[in-house]
C-alpha cells in the first residue's frame, strides 16, 4: 500500500494506462497469458494482464516494488493457492493447458514450472539430499547409480559441482548465500522442468555471487524458458531478452530488452528506467 | 541408460514419468490429510463423550423422590408428658409406626425391617424437626413428606416397569414402592440440598456446601497470596532485576517449578508447611499456601509477557517527567500491564481450582460434615470431594459425583471465559 | 490470641499509621499548604510508617511461628523426663504426643477418665507453656509494631528522604517476592532430600531402587512376618512407565497428528472450532479424568475383555493410560504445533513448489526441521504423564505387580506416595518416609526431563531466531 501511495505522490497516475504498448505476444509461447485478475480478498492486485513468455528466453519482470510482478509469477505455478483469500481470474496456459483448469493437477504443475525464491531456502539436509529430492518425491530415479547421476549433473549445470563435489554429505544450510542459491537452482533443474521462474534470485546476494547467478541464468536459457522478477534493471538488461514492465498492478509495456531500455515506447516505461522513481 | 535421466529424455518423457506416480500420491495425500482430520475429530468426539457422560451420569443427582408419610404425633406414641423436652420422644418408634400403617399387611419383622429401609434414615430426624417447629401440631396427625432411601430414588428413576426388581430393589419392595406411587405418595422434586447441604455418608443426603465453602476459602487464600506475589516477582524479574546469574537462575527456577508435578508440591505443604511451620492440617489456609506456590510460575509467566509488551515508550515518558523507577512501575507500567496479568491469574486460578492431588497430601481428603467457618478449619475442596465420592461404594455417589463435577466444570468454564473476554477486550484496544 | 488475629491486628496498626505518617508529615511541614515544602509527599511519609510498622512485625510473627512449636517441645519432653524422675523413656515422641492429645482433651472439656495422674500434671503443664508463649507472642509483636511506628515517626522531618526510603523498601520487597520460587525449590529440595536420607537409613538404597518386591503396608506393625517391610520400588518405575508408554502411545500420534492438521490444512473456521476443544481437554480436572477412567472407560474395557474372552483386570493398566493419553493429546499436540509453525514458510514454499504434496511436504521437510521442537514437546508431555496423580490414584491399582502386561492392574509411584500419606503419617515409621523417597525419584526424573526438554527447545529457537 505504501508503494502505491508513494508512487502516486509522484504523479505517475496522471499518466493513463490503457492496455500494454509494444508486443507482448510471440509465436512460440511456452506460456500465454490473458486477462489475468489477481484478487487479495476485495483487493485487486493485478489488473488485465496479458503477455507471453517465449520459449527459451530469458523474460524479465521489472516495475517498482509494490506493482505485482512477484504475485503474477507465483500465478505461473500457482503458488498462490496456498494463500487462501488470494482469487486468480482469466486465463494462463502452459503448452495451451490451462493452469487454473480442472485438469491441470498443481503438483505436475510445479513440478513442470519450476521457482527458486528470492532468499535461498536450502532444506536443512545435505547438499546431495537437497538436490535428489526432487527426483526421489516424484519417482524420476529407479535406483541409486541413476540418482546419482541426476544430482551430479543438475550440479553441474547450476555450476556448483566443482565447490561442493567432496562435501555433499554436509549441510546445504552451511554454505555461502550465493552456492545456497546455485543449490536451491540445481535443486530446481533436478526435476527437468520446463520453466524456471525466479523471484530476485540475487537480491539476496553480494555482486559476485550475482554475477554467477547471472552467468548461469544465461546459460540454462538453451534448455528452459525462463521468467525473472527483479528490481535491478541493469540486471534485466544483463540476462533477459524480454522485458514486462508493471506498474501498479498492471502491464505497462513488453517487449525486446534492448528497444525497451533504449527506446521505452510508454513515458511511465521511460520514468522508470531513467531512474525517475522505483 | 547411465547417462543422466535429464539429459537423455526430453522433458515431455519427465512429464511422464512424474503422471505415472500421481495416482498413488494424490491417494496417500488424502490418506494423510483424512488422518490429521480424523485426529481432530476423534478429539471432539472425546470431549463429546466425556462431557455427555458426566453429564447424563449427573442428570438424577439434581431431582429427588419424596414419600408422604402420615405421621400421627400422638402423646402416646411420642410417649409425650408434661416436662419432657420436645428433644427427647420417642420419634424412632412413632416414625416406624407411621411406614407400618402405610403397608398394613407386612407383618414378618424381617420385611418390616426390610420396610424401613426403603425410607432414609434422615427420616426420623425429619419428623423431629417438624414437631419442633411446630409444637402446636403434638397430638395431631400429620402428612409429612421425607426422603427415600438412595437405592429406592435410584429403582424410581431407572426402573422402566414399576413393580419389577432392579439391582438393588427386590420383589418385595418394588412391589411397596408400586403401590406408594400408585396411591400418589412419591413425590419427585428438585434437589436443592445439593447445594445446600454438606456431606454425608447418606448419599440422599450428601451434598456440596461444605466442600463450595471450603473451596471458595481455599481459593481466596490463593489469590490473596499468589496475586500480590506474583505480579510483584514479575515486576521485579521485568523491570528491576540486573541482568546476572542471579536473575538467570531465579528465571530458570520458574520454569522448572511449573512442569514439576503437582504432588511434589503436597509432600512440600505436609513435611515444611504442616510439620516445620506447624499450621494446621486440612485447613484451607494450608491447602492455598500450597497451590499458590504451585499457581505462582504461571502468573509470574504471564504477568511478564504481559509487563514486557507495554511499549518502552510509556516508561520514557514518565522517567522524562522525573518520575522515579518505582513510580513509573506502579503508576503507569502496571496499570497497562494489568488486563494481561490478570488473565494470567485467572488462569492460574482456574487450575488451582482443580487441583486435588496435593491437597491430599495436607489432609483435607478427610471426610468433614461442618460447613468451614474460617481458613483454619479442617475442610475439603470440589475436587476432593469428588474424589471421596467416586471412591464410595454406593451406587447414589455417582449421580452426586458427576453432579459436582458438572458444578466444578461450571466455576472453570466461567473463568476461562472471563479469561477469554478480558484477552479478547485488551487485544482490541 | 491466634497467629491469623495477631496478623490482623498487625494490619490495623499498619493502617492507623499510615494515617499518622500523614498527619504527623503534615504537622511538621506546618500546615496542609506547607507540604509543598516537604521532600516528599505526606503520602509516602505514610506509606513508609506503614511499611515499617507491618514489616518487622510480621517478620517476627512468621519467624516465631516456625520456631514455637520445637522450642515448646523441647521444654516439654524436659518436663517429662524430670516428671518420671529423670528416666529418658522409650518411644519419647509417643509420650510426647499423648500429652499433647490429652491437653487437647482437657481444652475441650472431654472425658479424662483413661489418663493417669502424671499424665495430666505434664497435660498441663503443656497448656501452661502454650499460654504463656501466646501471651509473649503477642506483647512483643505488638511493642515491635508501636516501637517502629514511633521511631519511624519522629524521624520525620523537613528534609527526610521518605521517597528514597520507600523505594528502597518496595524494591526490596519485589525482590523478595521474585526469590519466592527459588525458595520453593529449595523447600522442595530440602523436605524430599530430608525425609529420603531417613528412609535411606532404614530401608538400604539398593533394595529401594532395585527391589522387585513391595509391600510397604506390612512395616506398620511390627509384630508381623516380615514386619520391615518390603521397599523394592522397581514394580512401581515399571508400573509407571508402563501407563506413561500407553499414554503416549495414543498422545504421540493424535496429537500429533492434530497438530499437522491445524497448522497445516485446516481453514480457519476449523481452527477456531477446534482450538477451544483442546482447550476444554486440557482444562478439564485431573479428577474429572480419573471418573471418567475408573467408573466409565475401565468398566468399557472390561466388558470388552468378557466380549472376546480376554480376563481383563478391573484397574488395568490400559483404562488408565489410555485416559491419561487423552489428557496429553491437548499438551502435545499445541507445543508441537508451535514447533511446527516455528519452521520457516520458506522452507515450505520450497518443497511446494517442486511440486512436492503438502502431505510429503510435512513428512519430508517440516516434521524433520521441527523434531527438535517436538521431541521437546514430548518430554515434557512424558513428565507430565509419570507426574500426573489423580487418574491413576483413580483408576490404576495398589497391589504392586511387575508387569508389562497392559491389562492387569499395575500400580505407580505417585499412587503409593498418595496411599502412604494419605491416612495419619508417622514421620518415624519407613511406610511415611518411603512416600518422600519416592517423591524425591519423581521429582529428580521430572526436573532431568523439564530441563532436557527447555534446553532442546531453546537450542531449536536459536537455530530460526
Amino acid at each position: 500500500m505504501v508503494d502505491i501511495i508513494s508512487a502516486k505522490s509522484l504523479g505517475s497516475n496522471d499518466i493513463k494506462i490503457e492496455g500494454a504498448v509494444g508486443e507482448p505476444f510471440c509465436d512460440d509461447a511456452k506460456m500465454s497469458m490473458r486477462n489475468v485478475d489477481v484478487f487479495y480478498g476485495d483487493n485487486q492486485a493485478i489488473h488485465d494482464i496479458s503477455f507471453d513468455l517465449e520459449k527459451n528466453q530469458v523474460t524479465a519482470l521489472i516495475g517498482p516494488s509494490g506493482c505485482g510482478k512477484s504475485t503474477f509469477l507465483r500465478c505461473l505455478n500457482r503458488m498462490n493457492d496456498l494463500i487462501p483469500i488470494c482469487n486468480v481470474k482469466g486465463s494462463l496456459q502452459l503448452d495451451g493447458e490451462e493452469i487454473y483448469g480442472k485438469q491441470m493437477d498443481p503438483v505436475l504443475l510445479r513440478a513442470r514450472v519450476g521457482m527458486v525464491f528470492q532468499k535461498p531456502n536450502p532444506f536443512p539436509k545435505s547438499i546431495y539430499e537437497n538436490v535428489a529430492y526432487g527426483p526421489k518425491i516424484h519417482g524420476l530415479a529407479t535406483d541409486k547409480a541413476e540418482l546419482d547421476e541426476i544430482v551430479e549433473t543438475s550440479l553441474i549445470k547450476a555450476g556448483l559441482f566443482n565447490e561442493v563435489k567432496d562435501r555433499l554429505d554436509s549441510p546445504g544450510t552451511g554454505l555461502s548465500g550465493g552456492q545456497q542459491q546455485r543449490l536451491c537452482i540445481a535443486r530446481t533443474i533436478a526435476v527437468s522442468p520446463e520453466v524456471i521462474l525466479m523471484d530476485e534470485p540475487a537480491s539476496a546476494l553480494d555482486p559476485i555471487a550475482t554475477a554467477v547467478i547471472e552467468e548461469l541464468i544465461h546459460e540454462l536459457k538453451e534448455k528452459y524458458t525462463i521468467a525473472i522478477v527483479t528490481h535491478s534493471m541493469q540486471q534485466a538488461a544483463r540476462v533477459s531478452q524480454k522485458t514486462a514492465y508493471f506498474h501498479l498492478g498492471q502491464l505497462v509495456e513488453m517487449g525486446d530488452t534492448k528497444q525497451i531500455f533504449t527506446n521505452p515506447s510508454h513515458e511511465l516505461t521511460e520514468n522508470y528506467i531513467s531512474g525517475r522513481f522505483g | 541408460m547411465t547417462k543422466a535421466v535429464n539429459e537423455s529424455l526430453p522433458t515431455s518423457a519427465v512429464t511422464e514419468k512424474i503422471k505415472l506416480s500421481l495416482t498413488k500420491r494424490h491417494r496417500s495425500e488424502m490418506m494423510f490429510k483424512s488422518t490429521g482430520l480424523a485426529a481432530v475429530v476423534l478429539g471432539f468426539i472425546l470431549v463429546f463423550v466425556l462431557l455427555f457422560d458426566i453429564t447424563s451420569k449427573a442428570l438424577p443427582a439434581f431431582h429427588q423422590h419424596w414419600v408422604q408419610l402420615e405421621v400421627d404425633f400422638s402423646e402416646d406414641n411420642l410417649r409425650y408428658s408434661e416436662g419432657i423436652s420436645l428433644e427427647d420422644l420417642r420419634y424412632r418408634s412413632t416414625l416406624r409406626k407411621a411406614i407400618a400403617n402405610q403397608f398394613p399387611d407386612v407383618k414378618s419383622r424381617r420385611d418390616k425391617r426390610k420396610l424401613y429401609g426403603l425410607y432414609s434414615t434422615n427420616a426420623e430426624f425429619a419428623i423431629k424437626d417438624f414437631l419442633i417447629a411446630n409444637p402446636n401440631t403434638l397430638d395431631t396427625i400429620q402428612n409429612i413428606w421425607v426422603r427415600v432411601d438412595d437405592d429406592v430414588d435410584i429403582y424410581l428413576k431407572e426402573t422402566t416397569s414399576l413393580g419389577e426388581p432392579l439391582v438393588r430393589v427386590d420383589v418385595k419392595e418394588a412391589q411397596w414402592i408400586k403401590s406408594l406411587v400408585e396411591t400418589g405418595r412419591i413425590d419427585k422434586r428438585f434437589n436443592i440440598e445439593f447445594f445446600t447441604s454438606s456431606d454425608s455418608r447418606e448419599p440422599e443426603l450428601a451434598g456440596v456446601r461444605g466442600a463450595l465453602t471450603g473451596t471458595m476459602l481455599t481459593m481466596l487464600v490463593t489469590l490473596a497470596l499468589s496475586f500480590p506475589l506474583g505480579v510483584a516477582a514479575a515486576l521485579y524479574l521485568e523491570e528491576f532485576a540486573p541482568k546476572n546469574k542471579w536473575t538467570d537462575m531465579i528465571e530458570v527456577n520458574i520454569n522448572n517449578l511449573a512442569a514439576v508435578p503437582s504432588i511434589i508440591f503436597g509432600l512440600l505443604g505436609l513435611a515444611v508447611i504442616i510439620n516445620i511451620f506447624g499450621l494446621p492440617r486440612s485447613a484451607p489456609l494450608v491447602g492455598g499456601i500450597v497451590l499458590t506456590l504451585m499457581t505462582l510460575p504461571t502468573i509470574i509467566i504471564a504477568s511478564r509477557a504481559s509487563i514486557k509488551a507495554v511499549p518502552p515508550s510509556i516508561r520514557e515518558a514518565a522517567t522524562g517527567l522525573g518520575a522515579s523507577k518505582i513510580q513509573t512501575t506502579f503508576s503507569h507500567v502496571l496499570p497497562m500491564a494489568m488486563p494481561g496479568i490478570l488473565t494470567g491469574t485467572i488462569i492460574g486460578m482456574a487450575q488451582a481450582l482443580g487441583e486435588t492431588a496435593p491437597l491430599l497430601m495436607i489432609g483435607m481428603v478427610a471426610f468433614i460434615v461442618d460447613v468451614p467457618a474460617s481458613i483454619t478449619d479442617a475442610s475439603t475442596v470440589m475436587p476432593v470431594q469428588i474424589f471421596l465420592w467416586a471412591d464410595s461404594p454406593e451406587r447414589g455417589f455417582l449421580a452426586k459425583t458427576s453432579a459436582a463435577i458438572l458444578v466444578l466444570l461450571g466455576f472453570l468454564f466461567l473463568m476461562n471465559a472471563s479469561a477469554a473476554y478480558l484477552r479478547r477486550r485488551f487485544e482490541s484496544k | 490470641m491466634t497467629t491469623a488475629n495477631l496478623v490482623f491486628i498487625v494490619m490495623l496498626i499498619a493502617l492507623a499509621s499510615y494515617w499518622l505518617g500523614i498527619q504527623r508529615s503534615i504537622k511538621v511541614a506546618g500546615g496542609k499548604q506547607q507540604v509543598k515544602h516537604l521532600v516528599s509527599l505526606p503520602s509516602q511519609y505514610g506509606l513508609l510508617t506503614a511499611f515499617w510498622c507491618g514489616i518487622p512485625a510480621i517478620l517476627f510473627l512468621l519467624l516465631w511461628s516456625a520456631i514455637e512449636s520445637s522450642v515448646i517441645d523441647a521444654f516439654l519432653i524436659d518436663q517429662v523426663i524430670l516428671s518420671a524422675d529423670g528416666q529418658v523413656q522409650q518411644n519419647m515422641g509417643l509420650v510426647v504426643n499423648n500429652v499433647k492429645l490429652l491437653a487437647e482433651k482437657i481444652t475441650l472439656s472431654e472425658d479424662l477418665s483413661a489418663a493417669t495422674e502424671l499424665q495430666l500434671q505434664n497435660a498441663q503443664f503443656y497448656i501452661l507453656l502454650n499460654e504463656k508463649a501466646t501471651l509473649l507472642k503477642t506483647l512483643l509483636t505488638l511493642v515491635i509494631a508501636v516501637g517502629c511506628v514511633s521511631s519511624i515517626l519522629a524521624k520525620i522531618k523537613h528534609s527526610f528522604h521518605a521517597r528514597n526510603n520507600l523505594e528502597r523498601i518496595v524494591s526490596g520487597l519485589l525482590f523478595t517476592c521474585s526469590g519466592i520460587a527459588l525458595l520453593t525449590t529449595i523447600g522442595i529440595v530440602m523436605s524430599v532430600l530430608f525425609e529420603s536420607i531417613a528412609f535411606f537409613s532404614q530401608v538400604p538404597v539398593t533394595e529401594f531402587l532395585f527391589g522387585t518386591q513391595w509391600s510397604p503396608q506390612i512395616a506398620m506393625r511390627a509384630d508381623q512376618v516380615g514386619g520391615s517391610g518390603a521397599f523394592g520400588a522397581i514394580p512401581l518405575f515399571v508400573g509407571t512407565i508402563l501407563i506413561s508408554t500407553i499414554a503416549m502411545c495414543l498422545a504421540i500420534p493424535v496429537g500429533l497428528m492434530i497438530a499437522i492438521y491445524l497448522s497445516q490444512y485446516a481453514t480457519k473456521r476449523i481452527r477456531s472450532i477446534a482450538k477451544p476443544m483442546l482447550e476444554v481437554l486440557a482444562g478439564v480436572p485431573t479428577v474429572v479424568y480419573g471418573f471418567f477412567a475408573a467408573l466409565t472407560v475401565a468398566p468399557i474395557i472390561r466388558d470388552f475383555g468378557l466380549l472376546i474372552d480376554l480376563p481383563i483386570a478391573a484397574e488395568s493398566a490400559l483404562a488408565a493410560g489410555l485416559v491419561m493419553g487423552v489428557m496429553i493429546i491437548p499438551f502435545v499436540s499445541s507445543l508441537s504445533e508451535d514447533a511446527m509453525t516455528a519452521v520457516p514458510v520458506a522452507l515450505k514454499e520450497g518443497s511446494l513448489g517442486m511440486g512436492a504434496t503438502q502431505s510429503e511436504t510435512v513428512k519430508k521437510v517440516i516434521l524433520p526441521a521441527a523434531i527438535p521442537g517436538i521431541v521437546g514437546a514430548i518430554l515434557l508431555a512424558v513428565s507430565r504423564a509419570i507426574g500426573e496423580t489423580m487418574i491413576v490414584v483413580m483408576a490404576a491399582g495398589l497391589a504392586a505387580n511387575l508387569t508389562f502386561n497392559p491389562i492387569e492392574s499395575v500400580t505407580t509411584v505417585t499412587v503409593q506416595i498418595v496411599s502412604l500419606l494419605k491416612g495419619d503419617q508417622e514421620f518415624d515409621s519407613a511406610k511415611t518416609l518411603a512416600a518422600f523417597a519416592l517423591g524425591m525419584m519423581l521429582f529428580i526424573t521430572t526436573l532431568a526431563l523439564n530441563i532436557a526438554a527447555l534446553k532442546i527447545v531453546r537450542k531449536y529457537r536459536e537455530q530460526y531466531d
